[in-house]
């Protein structure tokens, strides 16, 4: 709590800011990416970007044009002899084809969300803000939406202010938030997301394709020279390099085939890494639960995010800074009031821990949050939502599943509060509210509790 | 191009007016990850403009998002085409996404100059947002004390 200040943003303030001009009339105009505040690198005036962290990108193509350059100057001139010239054909159109999706994954833009501008999220702040007090943090805010009858929480993003959409999350190493974030892959030095995907499965499937060819070519190559040789050691010392790529392959093989394996389950049910590995349409933790995205067909999932539509950048990256433009960006650089950012996640569970102690040792709910000593006792279930200015008919079956009591009748922008403990969890993915948009209200209204880590609170006044 | 429309509209609408007030129509996303904007009608622009005016436009607007969205035979003959092409066809011609996108700038230009300028309001293109809202500047008269900006704290809590 202590490294996060929060301020409001006060849109007056900016629009006097925006009345400076600038009295160096010599500069040149920039483009949109040079002032671009995530953690990317541009080049070629723009046209290519990739991660700051570039991870092991050199090193994935190192091995790739090291080990297939081997394989067509040493392998490839006595396969063509012995056996077929389709070999090497063969192995340049999967060579092209792993290239050309490699640097497609690496230096395209991989869905990611402009930030807000300063307005907008003034905004959504004037919206959300419950006591309008400056000096204590507001605790983590989330919003809570109907997708297919599947309660899906879209969280707040403190660095870009804003509600990131369904599917969206938002990259600590390259501080952006990304579309349909899969994951940040250190061998393509990129995110992999809504945009990239597609290049990034075509490009595992081709390395699939491509090192287990080169083995199985390999493999041939030598079993062919020893038995003219009389002896495999023969045969290697005439081609070392063969059991380099030997070597080579033999490692890259498993993991290749394995990612490619898991990646094809993915596609085929519509999720991405991330939604697997948090496991937030498992089956674990409620019956009702169930992605909201697939569409309950393997060949549909797989057209869909295969061939579905490509949308275009949002970035405008190459686009021209309009001196009007310059100071709305929201960067650290700013001089304007602004939230000092620091890390979402650090702040979620911070604000969530502190919150849950208040919750679960208070008998008063109170709209501005303020922690309370912590007593030994937490508050019985019904206490809780006798304080608590919803309506609410009683058709639990057992009050250690909380919200149950408030599913039936909640109003529509009053979500359910709960009781601060484990067993809270069961029901925090049944579909159980059908809240219109948006379904945070100001009005009299309990703050949310949820006993998880990633799930926040949505203050409510 | 937009942006330069978007300046010179701004520009005209400065010399007669100001700034007020920006309101920001939210995205909806009841229907999934697809691109869709609320359609309440915001309490700020009650007294500007027609409500039904301002949901027409936003249901059109929704409509071509809807349509460079829609998976179906054109969308799958583009991806197995890319597929095929290594991808590499992108870099030649336009998608289809790309084309909606250019109908919806006409689109929103149009209604700027038809309905929204002489209104005192200006849409900016959700793209340009990257469509997170759709942008309407409320401008004022220079001539009157410009104070509707403090309406916006007090309205904005009933939604």
């Amino acid at each position: 709590m202590k490294n996060c200040e929060y301020q409001q943003i006060d849109p007056r303030a900016l629009r006097t800011s925006t009345t400076r001009t600038s009295t160096n009339k010599n500069v040149r105009v920039r483009r949109k990416w040079e002032v671009f505040p995530g953690n990317n690198r541009f080049y070629c005036d723009g046209r290519i970007m990739l991660a700051r962290q570039c991870g092991v990108l050199p090193l994935t193509i190192g091995l790739i044009f090291i080990t297939s350059g081997l394989f067509f100057i040493f392998d490839c001139p006595f396969l063509v002899h012995n056996l077929t010239f389709f070999i090497p054909v063969i192995g340049g159109v999967l060579f092209v084809f792993v290239v050309i999706t490699l640097f497609q994954t690496s230096f395209i833009d991989p869905g990611i969300l402009p930030r807000a501008l300063p307005d907008e999220a003034a905004d959504i702040e004037k919206q959300i803000d419950n006591s309008g007090s400056s000096t204590y943090r507001p605790p983590p805010r989330t919003k809570e939406i109907l997708i297919n009858d599947q309660v899906v929480k879209l969280k707040y993003c403190f660095t870009c202010k804003m509600f990131r959409p369904p599917r969206t999350s938002h990259c600590s190493l390259c501080d952006n938030c990304v579309e349909r974030f899969d994951h940040h892959c250190p061998w393509v030095g990129n995110c992999v997301g809504k945009r990239n995907y597609r290049f990034f499965y075509a490009f595992i499937v081709s390395l699939s394709f491509l090192t287990s060819f080169i083995f199985g070519c390999v493999i041939t190559h030598l079993t062919l020279r020893s038995q003219s040789m009389n002896g495999i050691i023969q045969a290697i010392k005439e081609s070392p390099a063969s059991v380099v790529e030997l070597v080579i392959c033999f490692f890259s093989i498993w993991s290749i085939l394995g990612l490619s394996g898991f990646h094809t389950y993915l596609v085929a049910s519509n999720l991405t890494t991330n939604e697997d590995i948090k496991g937030s349409w498992s089956s674990k933790r409620g019956e009702e639960s169930g992605n909201p995205y697939t569409y309950n067909n393997i060949f549909t999932n797989c057209c869909v995010v295969l061939c579905g539509p490509m949308p275009p950048s949002l970035l405008d990256r190459r686009g021209f800074l309009l001196p009007d433009d310059a100071p709305q960006i929201v960067t650290s650089d700013t001089e304007l009031p602004h939230f000092v950012a620091k890390n979402d996640t650090n702040m979620c569970t911070q604000g969530t821990k502190e919150l849950l102690e208040s919750m679960a040792h208070s008998t008063v709910i109170q709209s501005t949050c303020a922690p309370d000593t912590p007593k030994t006792t937490p508050v019985p279930q019904e206490s809780l939502l006798r304080t608590v200015s919803i309506t609410v008919s009683p058709s639990s079956k057992s009050p250690s599943t909380g919200c149950s009591v408030c599913q039936a009748r909640c109003p529509i922008d009053a979500p359910c509060s709960q009781r601060g403990n484990k067993q809270a969890a069961l029901h925090t993915h049944k579909p159980m509210l059908r809240v219109s948009s948006p379904p945070y209200s100001l009005g009299h209204s309990p703050i949310i509790l949820s006993d998880t880590p990633d799930m926040g609170f949505i203050p409510l006044n | 191009k937009e942006t330069e429309f978007m300046i010179r509209s701004e520009c005209s609408l400065r010399h007669s007016a100001s700034l007020a007030n920006k309101v920001f129509i939210q995205r909806d996303y009841t229907d999934g990850t697809v691109c869709k904007f609320q359609t309440k009608f915001p309490s700020e622009l009650e007294s500007r403009i027609e409500r039904t005016l301002f949901e027409d436009t936003v249901k059109t607007l929704n409509n071509y998002y809807a349509e460079a969205e829609k998976i179906g035979g054109q969308s799958y003959l583009e991806g197995c085409l890319a597929c095929l092409t290594i991808y590499l066809i992108f870099l030649c011609i336009e998608t289809r996404y790309e084309k909606v996108l250019k109908k919806i700038s006409r689109y929103i230009q149009e209604q700027n100059e038809k309905v929204y300028a002489p209104r005192g309001l200006l849409i900016t293109d959700p793209i340009e947002r990257g469509m997170r809202v759709i942008e309407i500047s409320v401008y004022e008269d220079r001539g009157s004390s410009g104070s509707s900006s403090g309406s916006s704290t007090t309205s904005s809590s009933g939604r």
